[in-house]
């Protein structure tokens, strides 16, 4: 039997009400909290091991020591962008569950001294950010926020900011900038959020679901968390299933689950008679990987996805079956990061539109192989040179597409060139004949 | 003249919207005016606003220790009531908030939600990305546009990834979620909005009990699954306005 933190109650009529939240024991959690020194609570973080659900999977409780103490303006920010395609675990809880985002963002922001803190939604979520409205005016009613939380010394202003369409706000500098009111282009990093965040002050900056398990971490207490999952990856981690599934969805299990218990056990695996042919475990930004055994068997944990050559990413995993050409996958994920890239540094801006390009002449039928090399050299140019991991984000999955699938990519470029007529890029009579290093003879071939 | 979609000139153009001198960039081969004064803050106490919007952006510029921050909800605040973010929506924002017009136009145009030319009432952002796509979104988007036809308080557009890949293929519509959307949900959608019905009411996301509970589907639509990204005309497919 797993454990649930989350998905256990999350249908209950009126949760997102503080009278039934309260009714099973919402805000307890905050009152025992008040009454320890924040230093505990940051002890308790640490010891759980929880790491940050939004992407990059840091520990919470490390990110949280770094800021300094002292008297100065300390800002809580909630990253609620959730925009990483594929991923739509914020939206669930926040709709369904809001005073437990709440009650972890109150301790959060007293263990590190913040006395605001701000929730930054995707402006997209109009209704999550209503109940969310609603939930804190009724927190803040009845006090559990504002002056002089639950009778102690301790004050807390607590606001959602609606963001306005923008992927790049979530990464955590851009974001910043966005709650500054500025264009959300990412900062120069370090200094780090920890040290100069919001308005330059110490900013602590975690996801929704990283904050919804505070509560929980300090009512088992961060050892007994960490018994959940496995050593590496503490705790459960809800996991969005989408794309070629028979029932694509939330749905949380602990670390270290088999990846097969979710995508064929919980959502059904691909509709009758298809075969994956590849998924992304961590959102758009992970790089592919094969829907073969050796893959399925995988634990879905921080450290065996990485090992298999992905990541966890936001743990949403999209299906894509075999009946989708990988070339149309590849050219509709780097449209969205060409859409999206702020333009800032050159290799992401170019890189990105080039990349697109490119997979454009191969739909076009005027592509030769030889421009499988090309785009892979362009993907690596990006790799590690920009300011944030957004050009990362889309070389690092176009890499691994052509990586495991370099032969479809070649018969796609084939075929689309006979279809427009123009010809065979190598010849027939060469095909079976190509060493281990092709690129030599591309290159002889021309175009 | 404006090639058509299937038009092999355009597709080779690499699909990016341009003006009629062939750039993507308004304006380019213009100079500048160097005689025309930079748009200064302008006086409150002349612009026109209403005590309502004004009172409203006042009232989020209170939530921060930097009045600045309060940019994009007052940015939505009025293109709520001026249907998009109008010379006069921007000029009375800059008035409030005490901001050139020029720093809020450069924040409108970075975000997608901020409508920069004049468009029609009712929003619907159909999601064109992987997920959605993988199940037919590329056919809704094109079914949304015919059944919005020409309605000029129709605004039709492709939008990212919105959050919501389980109920794919999925739109938002003024803002609420619906799906799993078929094609013929459109038209509906559309009848709805012209005739101020609440829309689909029984696809609405925020009513959608959480997976587990609910029965397996068999399988995917078997139409328009083609993600081979034949969309050209929408908004949404530009480089985007953050490159500007
Ligand atoms: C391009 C980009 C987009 C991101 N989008 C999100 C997002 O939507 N939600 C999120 O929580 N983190 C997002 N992140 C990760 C954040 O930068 C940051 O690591 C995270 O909010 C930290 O919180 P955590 O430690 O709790 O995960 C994004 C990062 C990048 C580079
Ligand atoms: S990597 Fe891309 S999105 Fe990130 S700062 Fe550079 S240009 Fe902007
Ligand atoms: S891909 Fe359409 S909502 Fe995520």
């Amino acid at each position: 039997m797993s454990t649930l933190l989350f998905y256990d109650e999350i249908d209950k009529p009126g949760l997102a009400s503080l009278s039934t939240y309260h009714d099973i024991g919402g805000y307890s959690m905050l009152r025992k909290a008040l009454d320890m020194e924040p230093q505990a609570i940051i002890e308790q973080l640490l010891a759980s091991n929880v790491r940050g659900r939004g992407g990059a999977g840091f520990a919470m409780g490390r990110k949280a020591s770094f800021l300094p103490k002292g008297d100065m303006d300390k800002y809580l920010v909630c990253n609620a962008d959730e925009s990483e395609p594929g991923t739509f675990k914020d939206r669930e809880l926040m709709q369904k569950n809001p005073h437990l985002l709440i009650e972890g963002m109150a301790i959060a922001s007293y263990a590190i001294g913040a006395s605001r803190a701000y929730i930054f939604i995707r402006g997209e979520y109009m209704h999550q950010a209503d109940v969310l409205d609603a939930a804190i005016a009724e927190a803040r009613e009845a006090g559990f926020l504002g002056d002089r939380v639950m009778g102690s010394d301790y004050s807390l202003e607590l606001w959602v900011h609606r963001g306005a369409g923008a992927y790049i706000c979530g990464e955590e500098t851009a974001l910043l900038d966005a709650l500054e009111g500025k264009r959300g282009n990412p900062r120069l990093k370090p200094p780090f959020p920890a040290i100069e965040g919001l308005y330059q002050g110490p900013t602590l900056i975690n996801n929704v679901e990283t904050l919804m398990n505070v509560p929980h971490i300090l009512r088992m207490g961060g050892e007994k968390f960490a018994e959940i999952g496995t050593s590496g990856s503490t705790g459960t981690k809800v996991v969005c299933v989408s794309g070629c599934v028979r029932r694509p969805g939330n749905y949380e299990v602990e670390l270290g689950t088999p990846t097969r218990d979710i995508i064929y056990g919980l959502a059904g695996g691909p509709p009758e008679g298809r075969k994956i042919k590849c998924w992304f475990p961590g959102g758009s930004s992970a790089p592919v990987l094969p829907g073969t055994d050796e893959y399925m068997d995988l634990p879905f944990d921080f450290e065996s996805i990485a090992e298999a050559g992905s990541m966890l990413g936001s743990a949403a995993i999209i299906i894509v079956d075999d009946s989708v050409p990988i070339v149309d996958v590849a050219l509709k994920t780097a449209k969205f990061y060409r859409h999206e890239s702020c333009g800032k540094c050159t290799p992401c801006r170019e890189g990105t539109n080039w990349t697109v390009k490119m997979l454009e002449r191969i739909e076009n039928g005027q592509a030769t192989p030889m421009d499988l090399d090309i785009m892979a050299s362009v993907c690596d140019q990006i790799l590690g040179n920009c300011l944030c991991v957004l050009g990362d984000a889309m070389a690092m999955p176009i890499s691994s597409m052509i990586k495991h699938f370099r032969e479809e990519f070649e018969e796609h470029i084939e075929m689309a060139r006979e279809r427009n007529g123009l010809g065979a890029a190598i010849p027939v009579m060469n095909r079976d004949e190509r060493g281990p290093d092709r690129s030599a003879e591309y290159s002889a071939v021309g175009h | 003249m404006t090639p058509s979609p299937s038009d092999p000139s355009r597709r080779l153009a690499g699909q990016v919207r341009r003006y009629s001198h062939g750039s993507r960039v308004p304006d380019w081969d213009r100079a500048a005016d160097l005689q025309k004064a930079p748009a200064v803050i302008p006086d409150l106490a002349t612009t026109r606003v209403s005590d309502e919007l004004r009172e409203a952006i006042e009232q989020y510029m209170s939530r921060y220790p930097d009045r600045r921050s309060a940019a994009l909800p007052a940015l939505m605040l009025a293109q709520k009531v001026h249907g998009w973010c109008s010379p006069l929506a921007i000029e009375q924002v800059a008035a409030v908030m005490r901001l050139t017009p020029g720093y809020l136009s450069s924040v409108a145009t970075f975000y997608d939600m901020f409508e920069t030319e004049p468009k029609g009432e009712h929003t619907v952002y159909v999601c064109t990305n992987i997920s959605c796509a993988l199940r037919g979104g590329d056919a809704i988007y094109e079914a949304m546009v015919e059944a919005a036809g020409d309605d000029p308080r129709m605004n039709v557009r492709t939008f990212e990834c919105l959050g919501a890949c389980d109920i794919a293929p999925m739109a938002s519509v003024n803002g609420e979620y619906v799906g799993p959307l078929d094609e013929a949900d459109c038209r509906q959608i559309v009848d709805e909005l012209t005739s101020g019905r609440p829309v689909l009411e029984h696809k609405r996301l925020r009513d959608r009990p959480s997976a587990i509970d609910l029965p397996m589907g068999d399988g995917l639509p078997t139409a328009g699954r083609d993600i081979s990204n034949r969309i050209t005309a929408s908004g949404n497919d530009v480089a985007g306005p953050k490159d500007m």
